[in-house]
């Protein structure tokens, strides 16, 4: 929409230009222009954004402050300095989901250091550093607790490489901490001593999540800490923290939103027992809960009293049988999110769909993975019972041993609504166990009924039907995982000529080819990454997408004992930085 | 290959001669490989023990000589894609507290005491089942008020202190955590335990 020419030539030549440019012939001024793009958020629509025209292209870049960074191998640290100049946050995340497996070598990269050092110099004003599967020395800690005077959050999850020197340097130097939040941390055990570097007079903590470390600290530190944090919102402890030491906690902070419980185990008097259940009646506040580890039937009534407003509720560290979480949902009636291990049978997922109406998201892990006796875990019919009470249900993440096809089309019927759907068969290649087929069925429904799906994990017996269904119906694909699953190269080739968003591919143990892998030569500019490891692939079919796609990264990983031909690990992924500088030897760069 | 080939027909062939305490028919192997059959090589990470048939291909030299329980499922790498730090707090408990509770059970004028597994059980009806399996005998109904009424059998136990308790008083979990041991208790003795005094 153009506004008047005239009018806008008047409002150029008034105005003092700040950035010493203007183009006579802009629509908008460039003050006018920055400061409506200053109020978009979203660095999709920045991205848009920046494509319209040069100054355009600029007004973004001078107003972008919050950087997202999906994968920190697309880019360089020093591109992204020089494009923008003003970030005060930054998410990067590092290494291929599969690493969370121990699928990749330990050095595999993903070292955070050279962003460390460019932020640096570049932004002295940075505050938020959010850290996806990046590694983390406890150099890098220390160069970012010295460099940046207005730090306030830190954010690490799957994240290894430091130490308690590391979150030491955090503690000790940042003043303004109001987050410190280390999830699902890789770490080895590290020791407790950061906790008690927080200064005396330290009291901007809001945010505290050291649940995933091993760290002994030392809870007289962490109750002074707590008591002198009057913002503190989230409190997540790790297992060393006992029951009765929670409840000192939770009457400092009552007005916590979310807390991570310690150890769940531990033989209280009655009167601790009281004294813990009224602490936990105390918390009007309370949205999330976790933690709970040994968790027992005994115990878990103290935390009735906190239930009625949690909306997410994470019993994943601790073995639940259906009884002890039937008796607690009924206290949890505005349930959203509830992640439980398996422990819980076909009988809690019924509870689960009779007392939770407003479910949005169900994780079901395993207890034990290895498990060989098929007596424990849920089955079909604990998800289907889920699907007839859950209606809004929208996330899942189901691992079972044993599914048929029916109820799967049945259960997306019910729920047709699906956004995430992560099903894992945990035998490999095991089809449906009561008419013995493929499970293609199956995800043929979930990829026509569930028209906004984004994101995909198949399991068992799979032929290559399965992937025509996902490439003809499922539009909004964005990420999708297989595992020892297809016919031939013919199934990935559906998907990559089929969904048009896809932007994250990882495959395992799949018969797919060299001819597979290059059918999607255009595609994988399009996407983030794509990753095949334990495919027919060889080296020399790699070497030629390396060859004709110079814009992308091929890097090749082989196990030990394998020949010179087969490309055992192979990741892709769309870069501006040409090819990184620091694969360990072990990764063939092509 | 055919390296591995050849050391996975002296595999199967030991597998064959090999005693096992598993059931006949555990072995869902056969179905699996043959599904496997379109997939490609076998894949060096792909352990699957299998049973004592013959000839098959996915087998890997990463093979372990179980004689005792059926050989467990040895484990492909990253598979189920479940976290490590997940599988650490898990399992450690698991091992630490899951290898099971055993008890001594002595029955009044048997020979000689048996052992039961605790952690086997869910509940008390559970276990009063199996005792009286294992034992041949009933026990009755349990009462807060009478103990156990219709038999001339009542369960007990020796708690951490050391006092002799009936069965069924405090919940289930509470009385795993502090039963050390068992007793049948049989006849007048029986009798003197339950009800009120």
């Amino acid at each position: 929409m153009d506004p008047d020419p005239k009018k806008s030539k008047v409002l150029t030549s008034n105005l003092p230009n700040s950035n010493g440019s203007s183009h006579p012939h802009s629509p908008f001024p460039d003050e006018v222009l920055e400061k409506v793009l200053s109020l978009i958020d979203s660095h999709k629509d920045r991205n848009s954004v920046s494509l319209v025209c040069k100054d355009w292209y600029n007004a973004e870049r001078w107003t972008r402050s919050n950087l997202f960074i999906g994968n920190c191998y697309s880019v360089s640290p020093e591109i992204v300095a020089r494009r923008f100049t003003k970030i005060k946050s930054v998410t990067l995340k590092g290494k291929p989901r599969f690493s969370d497996f121990n699928m990749l070598p330990r050095d595999w990269g993903a070292n955070v250091h050279s962003w460390m050092v460019t932020f640096a110099k570049a932004y002295p004003f940075l505050e938020e550093l959010r850290l996806k599967r990046m590694r983390v020395s406890d150099q890098s800690m220390e160069l970012l607790a010295k460099s940046f005077p207005h730090f306030r959050a830190l954010s690490l999850s799957s994240c290894d490489g430091f130490t308690d020197d590391g979150l030491k340097a955090i503690t000790t130097h940042c003043g303004n901490l109001t987050e410190l939040d280390i999830q699902d941390s890789v770490t080895a055990d590290i020791g407790g001593g950061w906790l008690s570097c927080f200064p005396e007079n330290f009291s901007s903590l809001e945010i505290l999540n050291f649940s995933s470390l091993s760290s002994e600290v030392s809870f007289e530190a962490l109750e002074r800490l707590v008591s002198r944090c009057r913002s503190l919102r989230v409190l997540k402890v790790n297992d060393i923290i006992t029951l009765d030491q929670l409840q000192r906690l939770l009457v400092h902070a009552p007005l916590l939103t979310e807390l991570g419980t310690g150890s769940f185990l531990q033989e209280l008097t009655p009167r601790q027992y009281e004294d813990i259940e009224s602490a936990f009646g105390n918390c009007k506040n309370l949205r999330v809960l976790s933690g709970l580890w040994d968790a027992t039937s005994f115990y878990i009534p103290v935390l009735y009293g906190a239930c009625s407003g949690l909306t997410f509720l994470n019993m994943s560290d601790t073995v639940l049988q259906s009884g002890e979480l039937a008796k607690l949902l009924a206290h949890c009636p505005n349930l959203r999110r509830l992640w439980v291990t398996d422990s819980v049978g076909d009988k809690g997922l019924e509870a689960v769909g009779s007392s939770c109406p407003l479910l949005e998201e169900l994780r079901v892990f395993p207890a034990d993975p290895y498990d060989l006796d098929h007596r424990h875990g849920v089955t079909e019919l604990g998800f289907l019972a889920v699907s007839r009470g859950c209606r809004k249900l929208r996330y899942v993440l189901y691992f079972c041993r044993r599914m048929t096809n029916a109820a799967v089309v049945t259960i997306v019927q019910n729920c047709p609504d699906f956004t995430h759907f992560r099903l894992c068969i945990m035998n490999p290649r095991q089809p449906d166990y009561l008419t013995n087929e493929p499970m293609d069925e199956a995800f043929g429904a979930v990829a026509k009924t569930c028209t906004k799906l984004q994101r995909l994990s198949v399991s068992g017996l799979l032929t290559d039907t399965t992937f025509e269904y996902i490439g003809k119906y499922a539009k909004n694909l964005e990420t999708l995982s297989v595992a020892f699953a297809g016919s031939s190269d013919r199934g990935m080739q559906c998907v990559l000529e089929g969904c048009p968003k896809l932007r994250k591919l990882e495959i395992r143990d799949c018969p797919f080819g060299n001819a597979a892998l290059l059918s999607g030569l255009k595609k994988y500019e399009m996407m983030r990454s794509l990753w095949m490891s334990a495919c027919n692939l060889t080296m020399k079919g790699c070497r030629l997408l390396a060859r004709e796609m110079p814009r992308l990264n091929v890097e090749v990983i082989k196990d030990e004992g394998s020949d010179e031909i087969q490309a055992d690990k192979v990741y892709v992924y769309r870069s501006v930085a040409g090819p990184r500088q620091d694969a360990p030897p072990i990764v063939l760069t092509l | 290959m055919e390296g591995m080939m050849m050391a996975h027909e002296t595999d199967l062939n030991l597998k064959a001669t090999e005693l096992r305490l598993g059931l006949p028919g555990t072995d869902e192997c056969e179905e699996m490989l043959s599904a496997a059959k379109n997939n490609k090589r076998a894949s060096p990470e792909t352990v699957e023990e299998c049973g004592s048939k013959g000839g098959s291909a996915a087998k890997s030299s990463h093979d372990e000589h179980e004689t005792a329980a059926p050989a467990p499922k040895a484990q492909i790498v990253g598979w189920p894609p479940v976290r490590s730090y997940r599988k650490k707090n898990l399992q450690t408990k698991k091992t630490e507290s899951e290898s099971g509770i055993y008890v001594k059970v002595s029955m009044d004028g048997a020979p000689y005491l048996r052992k039961i597994d605790l952690k086997v059980y869910n509940g008390y009806p559970e276990l009063l089942k199996a005792l009286e399996t294992m034992f041949k005998l009933t026990i009755g109904e349990y009462s807060e008020r009478e103990g156990y009424k219709g038999s001339e059998y009542a369960p007990a136990y020796e708690d951490k202190d050391g006092d002799l308790m009936l069965v069924g008083d405090v919940p289930w979990d509470m009385f795993m955590s502090s039963c050390k041991r068992l007793r049948i208790m049989k006849g007048s003795e029986a009798r003197g335990l339950g009800g009120a005094q």
